[in-house]
């Protein structure tokens, strides 16, 4: 009977801290409702998604990098190399503009390369992801700085505008492409052998590897995935409508710690796209009541890191983790 | 009372959520001798032992010590009473040296380290012990049987009257062996009492003054070691004859599968040998000799540096695990915790891992009722004991674990199976039924690769066995040939030292 007993609380505790993040992100809401009259309206909703799409996409890029067992620091920088890539070849001020899929892809291109630099790096030559990553951080934003000259680069082509401001039925359209693509990750993860795949190799990659799986191909894979997220992320954060080499500054800590507070553990192997979009919510949300609240920035900060804490306490001790 | 005992277990029991591992076990150990334990794994040998030395508390029973009654509790309170325990595992910091290692929990008084006296300490205390070794050399430079005699050092202390050696032989050489031996010996005769658990029958009747079998949380004999011989030891272990542990070879031997010709790598050279269709051929050597970096070259795990490998007679170029696969081999690692299984992700898609391709359709993505039916399918066919496949592989005993391992690969297509110690760690019973399950294996045309370290298994099993030692092939023989004696002498070249 005693052996029942602990093994059904054991799995009911793993189980009731799979929904911890949803459950916290329902609490914050509440609160802050009773905080401010003007919070539950549908418009301050869609503002808190839009305000956090470049963030969702971002972090979703990065919570597979963390299921390998990585991390991606070069997340921000490769979304300011992105944007300002972007606006100079749809501005066009030494060339012809281009025509704006033209602009997209190649922009892609350019920033999937980095990915499967650093990727090849951390799969086939065996280095710290930490490493190579904090590496391209460095190179991307340098080029970024090069590319524009160190200035903001307006984009006026007629679509984008249209995109960074219009919106269907209300929904900004940046926040429906951020909630496609936490679709598409979710449904990846869950129905697919590529996400299983990745799960398992965070969770033990030497045995993945002696299945017979082609491992280095899939933590390749990841840090380009990650490098597209930041493209759309980079463009979605310049919706003032210019590219800027400053944008995104610190995102990558943004994401690490959305990923974190969502459960993920950063030794790999554990973590879900839903949990991940639930801790980019509720550090916008933190980050909305601090500001109804009239929270100074600079307390905000600290506040912010006291919360990832907590959060991660909540989340009980990272076994993965002690047993390395 | 005429004998004097040091230690006195009376009617130890002990659960583990709900399992019975100890069920009124008594034990007695007297001054100055080395006690050998023996027993299956999970018979309650390391259970018992970690009772004794305080890593676990003991639902029911009494301890005495010297004659009076204990209780222990905390592995400090363990140490306090004269108890060191070596386990399995070292538990060594590899950067620091061999010095600082024997004083790792004693280094000096108020964190600051004598250099000179600590060198000098951990010198006389290594030279007790018959070693005379550079104490400044680091952990990582030395050999593992130094390892293990570091581990022993740094157990001792003044008060150690108790020394229990956990399997302290599985990874040493048979001169590192007996260097160890010696040692044991050496504290022996200075009245400290010695628990050594061990497989190895030959190790056990050279070097131990009593024994005791354990089968299933209970003892099954005991006494001088003068009134046992091997068969009887083994009947105890394992509570059958030995005879009915292995399956009748039903196999039809065909064609030749691999061919492997002048391979070489980084601790083997010039291996030549083939496999034949419905062959179980036995890889003899100990941890160490390079046995299982030949089957990782093959497999492609490892790189090899030269010679031929080739399948149904055409060569092959085999660089990846993943392109060992393809070419139909498959490999069950010896380490299944660390090199078999994602032990976090459920009993299922461990299954499913080597053979996605089976349940998925183009685009990736897994069809789960198909993927349900194989896995039923494989957990009938290895009647791997489970209540959920959903459940984490983690949850499983370590048999059911080592089926799991075989059952990613029972679907693949695999021609040939590398099996590297399918059955350490398993109870008897599981390892009858791998066997059954290789018999079957090579009925159905697969060629079966068997590494071991245990003689009685290639001895009852293999149809062929080739023997490694120190990277290189001894010799081979076939099934008629076999016995514990004809192997050993292989690996020994004949002199038979090791042996006696």
């Amino acid at each position: 009977m005693g052996k029942l007993k602990s093994g059904l609380t054991g799995d009911l505790g793993e189980k009731l801290r799979a929904y911890l993040p949803i459950a916290v992100f329902v609490i914050l809401v509440v609160v802050s409702s009773f905080l401010s009259k003007n919070f539950f309206t549908l418009q301050n909703i869609f503002n808190l998604l839009r305000q956090n799409s470049g963030t969702i996409l971002v972090s979703l890029g990065m919570l597979l990098v963390i299921l390998t067992g990585g991390i991606d620091l070069s997340v921000g920088s490769i979304a300011a190399f992105s944007s300002v890539l972007f606006a100079t070849l749809l501005d066009g001020r030494s060339s012809p503009p281009m025509a704006l899929p033209l602009a997209l892809l190649i922009t892609l291109l350019c920033s999937m390369a980095f990915g499967a630099l650093v990727g090849y790096l951390v799969a086939f030559q065996k280095m710290a992801a930490f490493v190579a990553t904090l590496a391209s951080m460095t190179a991307a934003r340098g080029v970024a700085y090069m590319i524009s000259h160190a200035k903001t680069i307006p984009i006026s082509n007629r679509l984008v505008n249209i995109f960074n401001k219009g919106s269907y039925f209300g929904v900004p359209f940046s926040v429906i492409l951020a909630l496609a693509f936490f679709i598409c990750v979710a449904l990846i993860l869950k129905f697919t052998s590529y996400g299983r795949f990745v799960q398992a190799i965070g969770s033990n990659e030497t045995a993945v590897r002696l299945s017979g799986i082609r491992t280095n191909f899939y933590i390749m894979s990841v840090y380009v995935i990650s490098a597209f997220m930041c493209t759309f992320a980079g463009i979605i954060e310049s919706r003032t409508g210019v590219g800027d080499a400053r944008v995104s500054q610190g995102l990558e800590l943004d994401a690490i710690a959305a990923c974190v507070i969502g459960g993920a553990s950063l030794s790999g192997g554990k973590g879900t796209a839903v949990n991940t979009l639930m801790g980019v919510l509720i550090l916008g949300l933190i980050g909305n009541i601090m500001a109804l609240m009239k929270v100074a920035p600079y307390p905000q900060q600290v506040i912010k890191g006291v919360i990832i804490i907590v959060a991660v306490l909540l989340q009980g001790k990272d076994k993965n983790r002690r047993s390395h | 009372m005429e004998e004097k005992y040091r230690v006195q277990m009376r009617s130890v029991k002990k659960s583990f959520a709900g399992v019975k591992a100890l069920k009124g076990v008594d034990f007695s150990l007297r001054p100055g001798e080395i006690h050998a334990l023996v027993g299956e794994n999970g018979a309650g040998k390391s259970t018992l032992m970690k009772i004794l030395s305080g890593a676990y508390v003991m639902d029911e029973g009494e301890i005495m010590i010297e004659g009076q009654p204990v209780i222990i509790g905390t592995p400090r309170k363990g140490k306090e009473l004269g108890i060191g325990t070596v386990y399995q595992e070292f538990e060594l910091a590899n950067d620091l040296t061999i010095a600082e290692n024997i004083f790792l929990d004693r280094l000096g008084k108020n964190g600051i380290i004598r250099w000179k006296k600590l060198f000098a300490d951990a010198e006389k205390i290594m030279r007790e012990l018959g070693f005379d070794i550079n104490v400044r050399s680091l952990v990582k430079d030395i050999s593992v049987a130094y390892k293990q005699v570091v581990e022993i050092a740094k157990v001792l202390s003044g008060n150690t009257k108790i020394l229990i050696l956990d399997e302290p032989t599985a990874v040493l050489t048979p001169r590192e062996t007996e260097k160890l031996f010696d040692t044991m010996k050496t504290l022996k005769k200075s009245g400290v009492s010695i628990v050594y658990i061990s497989h190895r029958m030959d190790e056990v009747f050279s070097i131990a003054d009593t024994i005791t079998t354990m089968r299933d949380g209970e003892v099954t004999g005991g006494g001088a070691i003068a009134d046992f011989d091997v068969d009887r030891v083994v009947e105890l272990m394992i509570g059958r004859k030995l005879s009915t542990m292995f399956p009748v070879r039903s196999a039809e031997i065909g064609a030749e599968l691999l061919r492997v010709e002048g391979l070489y790598g980084d601790v083997f050279d010039n291996i030549n040998f083939n496999l034949y269709k419905g062959e179980i051929l036995g890889i003899f050597g100990l941890v160490g000799s390079g046995r299982t970096e030949i089957a990782r070259a093959i497999f492609g795990a490892d790189a090899r540096k030269g010679g031929r490998v080739l399948i149904e007679g055409n060569e092959v170029d085999i660089r990846s695990p993943y392109q060992g696969t393809r070419h139909g081999i498959a490999l069950i690692p010896e380490n299944r915790k660390e090199q078999g299984l994602v032990l976090k992700m459920p009993i299922k898609y461990n299954m499913t891992i080597t053979n996605i391709k089976k349940v998925n359709n183009a685009f990736g993505v897994i069809n789960r009722r198909k993927e349900d039916e194989l896995v039923q399918e494989l957990v009938r066919k290895l009647a791997v004991k489970t209540g959920n496949v959903n459940n984490s592989v983690e949850s499983l005993s370590g048999g059911n674990q080592q089926k799991v391992v075989i059952a990613k690969w029972f679907n693949t297509d695999s021609k040939i199976i590398i099996m590297d110690e399918p059955t350490r760690g398993v109870d008897v019973g599981a390892k009858v039924e791998i066997y059954n399950i290789m018999n079957e294996l090579a009925s159905q045309g697969v060629g079966i690769l068997m590494i071991s370290s245990e003689l009685n298994e290639i001895i009852g099993v293999c149809d062929r066995v080739m023997v490694i030692d120190n990277g290189e092939k001894k010799g081979e023989l076939i099934k008629g040939e076999m016995s514990e004696v004809s192997i050993m002498k292989l690996v020994v070249g004949g002199t038979g030292e090791w042996v006696s």
